[in-house]
């Protein structure tokens, strides 16, 4: 089973999707990303969620991100002793500001990490890392 | 309805350990609380109220607490919010014992973190647990280190806070260590020293990062009433204060933290103003923590940071002592330090630190942050008067 071996393979941590996310997950996988919008309030969200926190209320849009931003603020990691992340340092981890407003966590990738500063634009880049999970992370803007 | 002087602080404890492979956690509790009751002159048959969290404990591990000393309390609370439990228990305890819900309560904690090898601070977890937000963190690789590193460089960009001034507040709590005999790390450093450490996550250094050791300690609480007939000088619950922070939605300015809002609420219920306090015990998981905290308590404007903790402000003979016990940069840091707050602005409002004994203490505020500033996490403001 090609899916097991590749799971094998790789080691850092995967994300424990529950089914409420599962659509933004799914949409990672199609290399879309996305935040949501109440259709009442009209108030922005990341991560997804089923219902509003403004206003309680479940109609609720996806709305799809144009994949671009910048870095709010981020870290050069030396250490960190989780399967995986200790065979790959230093790496970059961050939030990023979408366009759209709202910051995610993410990690920052092709560059050097002395080259990552805060402001810097960036843009969403799809990791496959498994056959089931893509990960959103982000590079430097062309 | 305030509580206001109402209950008091009476008996406290830090077990001396940092480093027992030999004990358990709940042993270290028990012989905390044991310390606790000596100090005030009370035993464990009056004790009718138990508070405790814990990294090591269970869900439920407040039940098993009771189980191992046999006790059957008319108050439980477990609450736990990271390191600021211990500092939110005592305005708990003061609430419950004013609402008539017991008369004398235990808070305590107890960890075996370092001689058991947990990797609190530079362990990421695994995928996650059940909580919704995990599942878009984890797989980026974030720690409990990172998370705080990420505060401090947005603080930099905003505000051009140094590395230097940062390491001016570890500087200061060695120099606190060195005064307390029980402190782990007690040879005085530079700011040299903090900046030719190792970065473990950009920008914060080994020396900006608290250690891990073991450790516990206990607080026993009651009425004012009741405090009076007790051993020791009491130390009264003015006000307090808690709440949460995090990522909100994906909206948040993340150098606006807990402490704004338990702060603001723990003042308001105190009836007293920043002036009025004589020493802080300010939570120090890492330097950029304390910085980012006296800014949102609003000892400084947000952005002076830098400049308050420099020039020796922060000492015990200074401007605005804090820590004077060398704080979990330097003393000990069990994984969950809040209850230490506490038992040294006790012991600060009694006249009982020696040389590091800050002057005309009559007022203290203890301020815990539990979880990551960068993450999610929460505050718990405390202000005790020793009249
Ligand atoms: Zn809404």
């Amino acid at each position: 089973m090609p899916e097991e071996k590749d799971k094998k393979r790789y080691a850092k941590p995967l994300p424990h999707i529950d089914e409420e996310m599962r659509p933004w997950w799914e949409a990672a996988q199609r290399h879309e990303l996305y935040i949501q919008k109440c259709r009442d309030c009209g108030d922005l969200r990341f991560h997804p969620r089923a219902l509003c926190p403004s206003c309680l209320s479940s109609n609720t849009e996806w709305v799809r991100c144009s994949g671009r931003g910048k870095i709010y603020t981020f870290t050069v990691t030396n250490q960190n002793a989780t399967a995986g992340f200790r065979d790959s340092l230093p790496y970059v981890l961050a939030w990023v500001e979408l366009e759209e407003g709202l910051k995610l966590m993410s990690n920052i990738i092709d560059c050097q990490p002395s080259q990552v500063r805060i402001d810097l634009p960036v843009e969403a880049v799809f990791e496959d890392v498994t056959p089931d999970v893509t990960l959103v992370k982000f590079r430097p803007a062309a | 309805m305030s509580l206001s002087r109402k209950t008091a602080v009476v008996g406290v404890y830090e077990h001396p350990t940092r480093f027992a492979p030999d004990k358990s956690m709940f042993q270290i509790m028990a012989e905390s609380i044991r310390g606790a009751l000596d100090d005030c002159g009370l035993t464990i048959k009056d004790v009718d109220g138990i508070l405790s969290a814990g990294i090591g404990m269970s869900p439920m591990g407040i039940i098993g607490l009771c189980d191992y000393l046999n006790l059957t309390p008319n108050f439980m609370d477990g609450t736990n919010i990271g390191g600021a439990s211990f500092v939110a228990h005592v305005a708990h305890a003061a609430a419950a014992i004013n609402a008539g819900l017991c008369e004398v309560a235990v808070i305590t904690y107890g960890s075996t973190i370092a001689s058991t090898r947990f990797a609190i601070g530079t362990g990421g977890g695994a995928g996650g647990g059940g909580d919704p937000c995990h599942q878009f963190e984890f797989p980026y690789g974030p720690t409990g280190i990172g998370a705080y590193a990420m505060v401090a460089q947005r603080h930099m960009h905003e505000y051009g806070t140094t590395s230097e001034q940062l390491a001016e507040i570890a500087v200061t709590m060695r120099l606190h260590a060195s005064m307390n005999p029980a402190a782990k790390y007690r040879d005085l450093i530079t700011v040299e020293d903090v900046l030719a450490s190792r970065i473990v996550s950009s920008p914060l250094h080994l020396l900006d990062c608290c250690m891990v050791s073991d450790g516990g300690g206990a607080l026993v609480v009651t009425s004012a009433e009741r405090a009076r007939d007790l051993k020791k000088r009491p130390a009264y619950v003015l006000g307090a204060g808690e709440t949460a922070r995090h990522a909100a939605r994906g909206q948040r300015d993340f150098l606006e933290i807990a402490a704004h809002q338990s702060g603001r609420l723990a003042f308001e219920r105190a009836g007293v103003s920043h002036k009025d306090i004589d020493m802080a015990m300010i939570y120090d998981s890492f330097t950029i923590t304390v910085l980012t905290t006296l800014e949102n308590l609003g000892f400084c404007k947000r952005g002076e940071g830098g400049a308050f903790v420099s020039g020796g402000r922060l000492r015990y003979d200074g401007e605005f002592p804090i820590n004077t016990d060398g704080g979990g940069l330097s003393s000990n840091h069990p994984g969950m330090r809040g209850i230490f707050l506490v038992i040294e602005a006790v012991k600060q409002l009694r006249g009982e630190c020696g040389p590091r004994q800050v002057k005309d203490c009559q007022i203290a505020l203890c301020h815990g942050t539990g979880g990551e500033l960068g993450t999610r996490h929460s505050g718990a403001t405390l202000i005790l008067s020793n009249q």
